[in-house]
């Protein structure tokens, strides 16, 4: 009986930390979106979702080279359009990443240095997303030549550390369990 | 075999796909007024216009270029008349070395194509051309005296 006693005082710790271990595991639907999170803030995505006037390139998220901005559609200024360098496909020959379209995002939809409520909660306000419903956020994921680059990078540039089938899932579970936001 | 149309005119070249514009003008149709500089799209060296747009010839695959109508350095000239920009380049001594000038004077014609009265700002913005020599404000002065002309 007095063993019994005592291991239940060696164990009571043990119990509690693990009960809150419990406590603060994340819903599902929040789990679910640190995963797109992990995608959303990888340097592929946020070099041209920034929120500033410039693109920002490389792995390290430098601001882009040779005073390089948005311009008033997020295509490159007069005479100097994104697509002056940045054709459909990756170009061995000069290192220079391409996809369809080459652009930035809207300044609306820039996400440098927000924390992970706020990204999440700006990815679901049609206001900061283009004014895209959960089905057109999905589609976007899904499909977008410039969102599959980012798997297909070219060079020694990095692609998200969750496969794109993976991403697509986690954000379909997302926004099926009503798109909930982490704290904070 | 890949035809592309070169200052109005048709050349039909036995070039690789993947061959860099640049490499089919130089060293195929000797059209060298366009320079060779970083050969990674970033310096401007080799600025053409494809359909009035300014590309990096080094990293732009010839054969995307077909169909499309290329200008380079050779064709801006109307006959004996030069362009705006070249004799504005000539009026403001732009140059100091030259190497960078052909790719210059194109980024400043698809500048001046979209934008007619370009801003300071517009120039920085647009000019993303690397001149060693520094000759930028010169470059500006004659992109404003362009655009008077």
């Amino acid at each position: 009986m007095m063993r019994l006693a005592f291991l239940g005082l060696l164990l009571a710790p043990l119990l509690a930390a693990s009960s809150a271990v419990a406590d603060k595991a994340e819903a599902p639907g929040v789990a679910a979106f640190r995963t797109v999170q992990a995608v959303l803030t990888h340097p592929r995505c946020m070099n041209c979702h920034t929120t500033v006037n410039w693109p920002t390139q490389g792995d390290a998220q430098v601001r882009h080279t040779f005073n390089v901005v948005r311009g008033p559609d997020g295509r490159g200024t007069a005479g100097m359009k994104c697509t002056t360098c940045h054709l459909a496909t990756n170009q061995a020959a000069g290192n220079v990443p391409g996809a369809p379209d080459w652009h930035m995002a809207p300044l609306s939809m820039g996400w440098t240095g927000l924390s992970p409520a706020q990204l999440c909660k700006a990815l679901k306000d049609p206001a900061r997303n283009g004014g895209r419903t959960g089905a057109r956020i999905i589609a976007h994921f899904k499909a977008d030549p410039l969102v599959l680059w980012a798997w297909t990078p070219g060079g020694k540039r990095s692609a998200p550390p969750v496969l794109h089938a993976k991403f697509v899932e986690a954000a379909e579970t997302w926004l099926r369990l009503g798109a909930p936001c982490p704290e904070g | 075999m890949i035809t592309l149309t070169i200052n109005g005119k048709a050349h039909s070249v036995d070039a690789e796909e993947a061959m860099p514009l640049l490499w089919v003008l130089r060293d195929i149709l000797n059209f060298t007024g366009t320079k060779y500089g970083c050969g990674v799209g970033a310096c401007g060296a080799c600025t053409v216009l494809v359909d009035g747009a300014a590309v990096r010839s080094c990293s732009y695959p010839a054969v995307l270029a077909q169909g499309k109508a290329i200008t380079t350095i050779e064709g801006l000239a109307d006959g004996g008349t030069l362009h705006k920009v070249q004799q504005a380049w000539i009026d403001a001594q732009a140059p100091q070395c030259g190497f960078c000038q052909s790719g210059q004077i194109m980024a400043a014609v698809a500048l001046l194509k979209e934008k007619p009265q370009p801003t300071d700002e517009d120039i920085d913005a647009a000019m993303t051309n690397i001149c060693r020599c520094g000759a930028y404000a010169e470059i500006r002065a004659a992109i404003h005296a362009a655009a008077k002309g």
